[in-house]
């Protein structure tokens, strides 16, 4: 493949299944695939669909936790319902009226759209750093890992106490470089809370995507590269024309499942900014619901709408990214 | 089919329980959940050595993370699936009411002992008449101060919010003045969670303004005296405490404290020891005294009640020898082991007089004081809804410390919110 | 010209110091908080002030977190040889044999991960103790493929089509059977994909925490992120900062050989050649 433009390079135009083969061989190549596929789906079945069924069902009911077996069908009364007050007025009750569900929704879009972006961004300067070749590259490449390593209730917590207003060494840094005159709360205040727990999930999880983009850029060949320095091509034009399009299916797969997590951040806001409105997201307020609060079918039906509003999201991804699912289309 | 699943698993547990009943008295194994705090899981092992040899049972420990959110929701997972794999839980004060349909009544078995403890504590555990949980050991917070501060400016140590908030002014105006940049006058917890609940609670009560929701079940939260409660500590935030209070748990404060740059403090009893150990900033420099009381009619001080109770499940298969555990563990004397092991407060006042307690936990008898103004939180009336109210009750406190929206409104709106939480009855 | 690569070259190396700052120093404050005790906890320190062990000797000499080591080891993966073991034929399926409703099932493993893992905890409980694997290391390496699975699945499908067809055909003219192409052919130039995905397929299973702490009663079955949450200060109040941070320093340091052990497998890459057919 010494084409350096991978829109009209011959090995990528081709589909990727060999067409050569005899009709006989292709049943033998489907037969094949049923069974490699059948233990995996089994999987997912048992430890995904089964669950999930049982929470959708539990949002049409009126469960609690401490009532989860006898409780009553209800439809979409956790969802939406309409009253008629003995006054005449109407009031409508349910999640999809509840202010609370959609500052959740809000500040989850919200801080997904901007973590993702930056993780993005950050980890594809730091895969392109770590391709390069230099001394100490080894050292580097396991020392980005250390964000993702630390478990997440512990970092968590680690930065909450470096952001603290008093004794956090974060303030203190800024402080004696003059950049801020006084203490910042950062978890405390509204307006700082999102930028904590944005900069701590940056933080956190640029390790993940710098690590995916690096294993698309390693299979990368080599000799792309080399071609276009003959050429004598600018390497600023070589990533856009030639890296970014070769490594683009492994960066969409990288935002696809960063989106994913992002979308339904826990733990991190849960024990960083555990009760500010601010950074309340849409599991946290699900959790609250379903555990704290005692309104399980209430929580269920939010997290059946959190399932659908990321179901949308992807969908939509996938659509404006042209995303190739099956595979066979643009090859 | 789950349905199933669990009516097949509750039906193999009266099978057990009929066996168990229906045999001679055996060696069983007992199984008690508790959060892993401190040496708590080695001084219970101690604790329960007696009962151990005397009734020949086994008691094997679950541990829980400290953190109490964690267990809480494990324990609703665990009562939810009606698992008979524990027997006993450990659990917070406010938990048990919430939890009251899946724990035993001890009514009945604890008729001689639950008068021997303070009457708040067992009105605290008690729920529609039943009492679901006995105590293990109590706690409330009081008022952390510096004494050689104190004396420095001379200044008495404040029994009223209003003094202080002057004398706290003041110091820390006339410290800094000094060069003591770092100082403040007064730390609390004021994240929005549980501890925020607390506190506000303090002093909406100190004011006379009532414990947010009744023990009868009435909403008494929108009163002028509870609004003069919160604003007064709303002008604190910025003055004499810092911005950064509104994110501050119990550890903050005491990091703030500790370090020897704050006039006064609201914690529980753990900051005493910790205060008066050796790397200390504060070490011999302080003293404790009851939380200051409000302005106005009905003023009193108060303090919010934590503590340790037991509970026994209803799930369980050996129910008589779980009662049985629960009642030895809140007996005075195992008490009194429990606070010889682990300096924790007894929930009996006979033991505040206890020399050897007082010789092993100095602070003891200014504590019995703290408890005589104890306030519980209304986990009692308000029952599974408790969490709901707490949460709503602390996000309006805290709207009102930031500068959100001013205390009556939050308040008001506060009043509207808790009767649809509370719908046709709690 | 040669001013000019010097001067990218510093810039370079400005930016590697900039990435490993900004990537450890939370890191490097956590070993420094380690070696604090007391009323140190409180105070900004910006190096060790001394070179006390008692945390990590309050960590290390409580049995009950040494052997939640081995299970977080264990159970790590096995969840990582599991999953990477479905993954890879399941991928080949998709990404090498054409037929109908690919599209959606990918959508489908995708959807799987659209879940809020506190949605999915009371059925998987059910399931759980339907199967009678509560409280034991099979109960988390069962629950993990929820989302080990799904990821490993989507990374290896991309890496996997875009191998050149070329070699496929030449190893199907050799009359090699699919499980051969995948084994013989396949793994060794999917090193760097398989690696990268075993690794944060590893890293997620050891740092798990919910599940862990409900599919588990006793201390013995108990991993690393419960271990952790489980250490605890004198009171309900305190929070033992010193030895938690020389926990996490300590569970911290098997992923780093993990990754310096793997790291030439994801250097190497297709350099190697035979790719360039």
């Amino acid at each position: 493949m010494p084409d350096i433009n991978p829109n009209t390079a011959p090995a990528l135009a081709t589909p990727a299944e060999p067409h050569k083969g005899s009709p006989s061989l292709q049943r033998q190549r489907q037969r094949a695939a049923f069974w490699f596929l059948a233990p995996m789906l089994i999987a997912l079945f048992c430890v995904a669909a089964w669950p999930l069924m049982r929470t959708i069902y539990f949002s049409l009911t009126d469960a609690t936790l401490s009532n989860l077996y006898d409780a009553k069908f209800i439809g979409f009364q956790n969802y939406l319902q309409v009253r008629e007050l003995s006054s005449g007025r109407t009031i409508y009750r349910g999640t999809l009226v509840d202010p609370d569900w959609w500052n959740a929704v809000w500040n989850t879009v919200r801080f997904s759209v901007v973590s993702v972006a930056f993780e993005t961004v950050f980890g594809l300067i730091v895969a392109l750093v770590l391709n390069a070749e230099f001394k100490g590259r080894g050292f580097v490449r396991a020392a980005i890992l250390i964000p993702w390593a630390i478990p997440t209730i512990v970092s968590a917590k680690m930065w909450g106490w470096m952001l603290n207003d008093q004794f956090g060494i974060l303030n203190d840094i800024l402080l004696n470089l003059g950049l801020i005159s006084q203490r910042i709360a950062w978890t405390a205040s509204t307006e700082t809370a999102m930028k904590a727990v944005l900069i701590v999930d940056i933080w956190k999880t640029t390790p993940f995507m710098a690590l995916l983009i690096l294993a698309g850029l390693q299979m990368v060949p080599r000799d792309m590269y080399e071609a276009a320095k003959i050429d004598g091509i600018h390497p600023v034009k070589v990533f856009f024309k030639v890296t970014l399009p070769l490594i683009r299916p492994a960066l969409m797969v990288a935002v696809i499942f960063r989106m994913l997590d992002a979308l339904r951040i826990f733990d991190l806001v849960y024990v960083l900014t555990p009760n500010s409105s601010a950074t309340k997201t849409m599991s946290v307020i699900s959790r609250e619901n379903m555990i704290d609060f005692d309104k399980f079918a209430y929580g269920a039906a939010q997290s059946t709408l959190l399932f659908g509003i990321i179901a949308v999201f992807v969908a939509a991804y996938i659509w404006i990214g042209k995303v190739d699912l099956s595979g066979e289309k643009s090859r | 089919m789950s349905k199933r699943l669990s009516q097949s698993l509750r039906g193999a547990g009266v099978l057990a329980l009929m066996t168990v009943m229906g045999a001679p008295a055996s060696a069983e194994e007992i199984n008690y959940v508790i959060g892993s705090v401190g040496n708590a899981v080695e001084a219970f092992k101690e604790t329960v050595k007696p009962w151990e040899e005397e009734t020949g049972h086994t008691v094997s420990i679950v541990t829980m993370p400290s953190s109490t959110s964690d267990q809480f929701a494990q324990y609703r997972l665990w009562l939810a699936a009606g698992t008979s794999d524990i027997d006993l839980y450990q659990t917070d004060v406010i938990w048990a009411p919430q939890l009251a349909d899946h724990f035993v009544d001890l009514t009945e078995a604890a008729k001689d002992l639950a008068p021997q403890h303070f009457e708040s504590v067992i009105e605290s555990q008690t729920s529609d008449g039943k009492l679901v949980a006995l105590p293990l050991f109590t706690d409330a917070p009081a008022l952390y101060y510096r004494k050689d501060l104190l004396e420095k400016h001379g200044k008495e140590v404040p029994t009223t919010w209003a003094e202080l908030t002057a004398t706290a002014q003041e110091i820390q105006d006339a410290e800094r003045a000094e060069g003591a940049n770092d100082l403040w006058g007064f730390v609390w917890q004021g994240n929005a969670y549980e501890g925020l609940t607390c506190d506000a609670l303090e002093w909406v009560k100190s004011f006379g303004g009532g414990q947010i929701v009744e023990p009868d079940g009435t909403i008494s939260i929108n009163n002028p005296q509870a609004v003069a409660a919160l604003e007064q500590a709303a002008a604190w935030v910025g003055t004499i405490s810092p911005e950064g209070v509104l994110s501050y748990q119990e550890e903050e404060a005491r990091g703030v404290w500790q370090t020897g740059n704050a006039v006064f403090m609201r914690n529980w009893p753990y900051a005493y020891t910790l205060s008066q150990g050796d790397d200390s900033a504060v070490k011999g420099k302080f003293d404790v005294a009851p939380l200051p009381m409000g302005d106005g009619e009905g003023a009193q001080s108060a303090a919010t009640l934590g503590g340790w109770n037991v509970a026994v499940s209803k799930y369980s298969t050996k129910q008589d020898i779980a009662i049985d555990l629960a009642l030895f563990l809140a007996s005075p004397e195992t008490q009194r082991t429990r606070s010889l092991l682990e300096s924790k407060l007894p929930t009996v006042p006979e033991l505040y007089e206890d020399q050897e307690l007082i010789d092993n936990m100095p602070f003891l008898p200014a504590w019995k004081e703290v408890f005589e103004n104890s306030v519980p939180r209304p986990s009692a009336p308000t029952k599974g809804k408790y969490n709901e109210v707490s949460a709503k009750f602390w996000s309006a406190v805290h709207d009102t410390l930031s500068g959100r929206a001013t205390a009556a409104e939050s308040l008001e709106i506060l009043e509207i919110d808790l009767e649809d939480i509370k719908g046709g009855g709690w | 010209m040669s001013n000019r690569s010097l001067l990218n070259t510093m810039g370079f190396y400005a930016l590697v110091v900039i990435i490993v700052v900004f990537a450890c120093f939370p890191f490097y404050y956590a070993i420094v908080t380690s070696f604090a005790t007391g009323t140190q906890l409180f105070q900004v320190q910006y190096w060790p002030q001394q070179l006390s062990w008692t945390n990590y000797n309050a960590v290390l000499g409580n049995s009950t977190f040494v052997r939640s080591l081995f299970n977080s080891l264990f159970i790590a993966s096995l969840t990582v040889g599991f999953s990477l073991l479905l993954a890879v034929t399941a991928s080949y399926a998709l990404a090498r044999v054409r037929f109908r409703g690919r599209g959606l099932l990918l959508m489908t493993i995708l959807a799987v991960s659209m879940f809020p893992q506190i949605a999915v905890l009371a059925g998987l409980f059910e399931l759980i103790r339907f199967l009678g694997i509560f409280n034991t290391p099979w109960a988390m390496i069962l629950s993990y493929v929820i989302f080990t699975l799904p990821f490993t699945v989507w990374v290896l499908t991309t890496f996997m089509r875009d191998l050149p067809v070329e070699i496929e055909e030449a190893a199907i003219v050799d009359g090699a059977t699919p499980w051969v192409i995948i084994s013989q052919v396949f793994l060794p130039l999917l090193w760097p994909a398989l690696v990268t995905t075993g690794l944060l397929a590893f890293i997620g299973a050891w740092n798990e925490f919910l599940f862990a702490l409900t599919f588990t009663s006793s201390e013995t079955q108990r991993t690393v992120p419960v271990a952790i949450a489980l250490l605890s200060g004198a009171s309900q109040q305190e929070i033992p900062w010193g030895p938690i941070m020389a926990a996490s320093v300590i569970v911290t340091v098997p992923l780093i050989v993990l990754v310096l052990i793997f790291q030439r497998k994801i250097v190497a890459g297709l350099t190697a050649g035979g790719v360039k057919g």
